[in-house]
């Protein structure tokens, strides 16, 4: 299956072989061990145990806030790429820099200081829970959570695509006497759309599997604020491997249909960039 | 790191752009929005980090990170980093020497493998582990009957955090050894190089701030995991509790200034991390400028 092709470096043999034994042992293995488990199980079993009334309300808890989240960062961070990109302005460096953060933060971290500061004695919650905007043990929090995690995505994808569109076109337009909101609406939205619409499936793709930042502020109360990934601990904590078999399984469907089409999506965006 | 190097054309293009501008009101508008959210989003929950941990002032800060439980989990959280980052070091080295530098069939299906890890909920993730090493798994009664604790115990996290910290160094790896030929190491070998010579003093040169930036986000990972962590570990308290862990124990026992006192650690690391990656987008970009001078 592997041919060298003329190659005078040595080493082939030995990298290559370890790779192979280091991606069997610890991804493929797991990974074929759950499918075992999941084959071993009835599709009558399986069925039952992935559509309980909890799990149907935890995937649509974990569908709609994560979709929610990645919206928000969609119109903000494409706003935030935009005003980074074309824009000089004190702690513009800075902010720049900051935009990782999320990335490097441990999700538990953020996850404590969200349902602190949405409490409703925490440094923004004592102004929003008196208008009504309760972040704490509600939807809103895992919203908010995710929109944290979510957030440097859509900003890193749209960024470069920004930085090499070519000012001519916009020139052109300008000549020709178009006003810059229409520049904007014909010229500059649709060739920006596919990469905010990249950003946007990353950020939702990630959302779906998250946990760390979530527990904390969404109380997970079942039925209204819990997540699919702390329904699986639920249940082997309560020894119920099938149950949380069966909805991993649900999970990692979905996450590897999204993969494809993200892989689907950043070729068409990358489509202006050769 | 790709978007770093046109950045600097970008801004000398920015001043040049009479009657493709946004009025300055707008201009002001949009960035009074796009700061409030980085304000909000960003600032705030860092800032709130290292504030909450010093309500209680620097006395209580020190003791609640030398409580034994605490410590315990601060060492173990660095036991797990020593462990797990060279492991992916090693693999990371091998398989972008193997990706980069041949030519075979499968490669494209072998990359997607080493992304696999990436598109898995660290909770499913944790869940592999389980279904493979617990009590009611695969290999559960004969670990079982040979004594062998695997889930619940160190092994475990250890395992859990190499799967979800798997293609870090890899994935940083692979695009600097390919940009970068194998031309030099070819000529090495000609010159009567060994193939281990050629790597020690060709290769690994030409990598090494790849290498770097892979390793802290691996590590950064690694000693922040939650998810998966928390499905094998069993929160055995001064036992199997990394830091994320005993942060969220410590929350859920109503002790706030403590558990931020402990998750102020892990946020300087993040913060430590996001300087290693700024400083070296900038070394780039200035490398960058000085090529295109010459």
């Amino acid at each position: 299956m592997l041919d060298k092709r003329h190659n005078p470096l040595p080493g082939f043999g030995l990298t290559m072989g370890f790779t192979l034994f280091y991606l069997t042992a610890l991804v493929l293995i797991p990974f074929a061990g759950l499918i075992i488990r999941t084959l071993g199980m009835t599709w009558g079993d399986f069925w039952h145990l992935a559509t309980t009334d909890r799990a149907l309300a935890a995937y649509r808890m974990t569908f709609g806030a994560s979709l929610a989240a990645a919206a928000a960062n969609a119109v903000f961070g494409s706003l935030l790429a935009w005003v980074l990109v074309r824009y000089d302005f004190p702690g513009r460096r800075l902010v720049d820099a900051m935009v990782d953060f999320p990335f490097a933060l441990p999700t538990a971290v953020a996850g404590l200081t969200l349902a602190n500061l949405f409490a409703a004695n925490g440094w923004l919650g004592q102004f929003l829970v008196p208008w009504g905007i309760k972040g704490a043990f509600t939807p809103l929090g895992v919203v908010i959570a995710l929109t944290f995690v979510g957030l440097p995505f859509v900003v890193r994808t749209l960024q470069p695509v920004l930085e090499n569109l070519e000012p001519e076109i916009e020139e052109a337009a300008a000549t020709l006497g178009s006003s810059r909101l229409r520049t904007f609406l014909t010229i500059l939205a649709p060739t920006l759309f596919p990469a905010v619409l990249t950003g946007f499936a990353l950020a939702f793709a990630r959302a779906v599997g998250e946990f760390g930042s979530i527990v904390f502020i969404s109380g997970n109360l079942p039925f209204k604020t819990e997540i699919a990934p702390y329904l699986i601990i639920m249940r082997l904590e309560e020894y119920d491997y099938s149950g949380a078999i069966a909805l991993a399984v649900v999970l990692l469907c979905f996450s590897f249909l999204f993969l494809g089409a993200i892989n689907m999506l950043e070729q068409w965006s990358g489509r202006f960039q050769r | 790191m790709a978007g770093a190097l046109p950045k600097r054309n970008a801004a000398s293009n920015v001043q040049s752009r009479r009657g493709t501008e946004e009025s300055p009101f707008v201009k002001w508008v949009l960035i009074s929005i796009a700061m409030s959210f980085c304000l909000v989003f960003l600032f705030v929950p860092l800032v709130n980090v290292f504030a909450q941990a010093l309500t209680k002032g620097l006395g209580y800060y020190w003791t609640s990170l030398t409580h034994p439980d605490s410590w315990a989990a601060i060492k173990l959280t660095l036991l797990v980093g020593a462990i797990c980052v060279p492991l992916n070091v090693v693999f990371g080295l091998a398989a972008a020497w193997a990706i980069a530098k041949f030519e075979f069939r499968g490669k494209s299906l072998l990359i997607t493998l080493i992304d696999l890890p990436f598109s898995v909920s660290p909770v499913v993730a944790g869940l592999m582990f389980v279904v493979l090493f617990g009590l009611q798994g695969f290999f559960g009664r004969w670990l079982n009957e040979h004594e062998i604790r695997i889930i619940f115990a160190v092994p475990g996290i250890i395992l859990a955090t190499v799967f979800v910290t798997f293609p870090f160094v890899a994935r940083e790896l692979i695009p600097v050894m390919q940009s970068t030929g194998s031309e030099q190491e070819q000529a090495a070998m000609t010159l009567g190089a060994s193939g281990w010579q050629t790597f020690w003093h060709v290769t690994l040169p030409s990598v090494k701030w790849g290498l770097l930036y892979g390793v802290i986000l691996c590590n950064a990972r690694a000693m922040g995991e939650f998810g998966a962590v928390s499905v094998v570990s069993g929160h055995i308290t001064g036992l199997t509790d990394t830091m994320p862990l005993r942060v969220e124990k410590l929350y859920n026992e109503y002790n706030a200034p403590a558990a931020f006192a402990l998750a102020s650690l892990l946020a300087l690391l993040a913060l430590l991390t996001l300087v290693v990656k700024t400083f070296m987008e900038w070394r780039q970009a200035r490398r960058y400028e000085r090529a295109q001078h010459h």
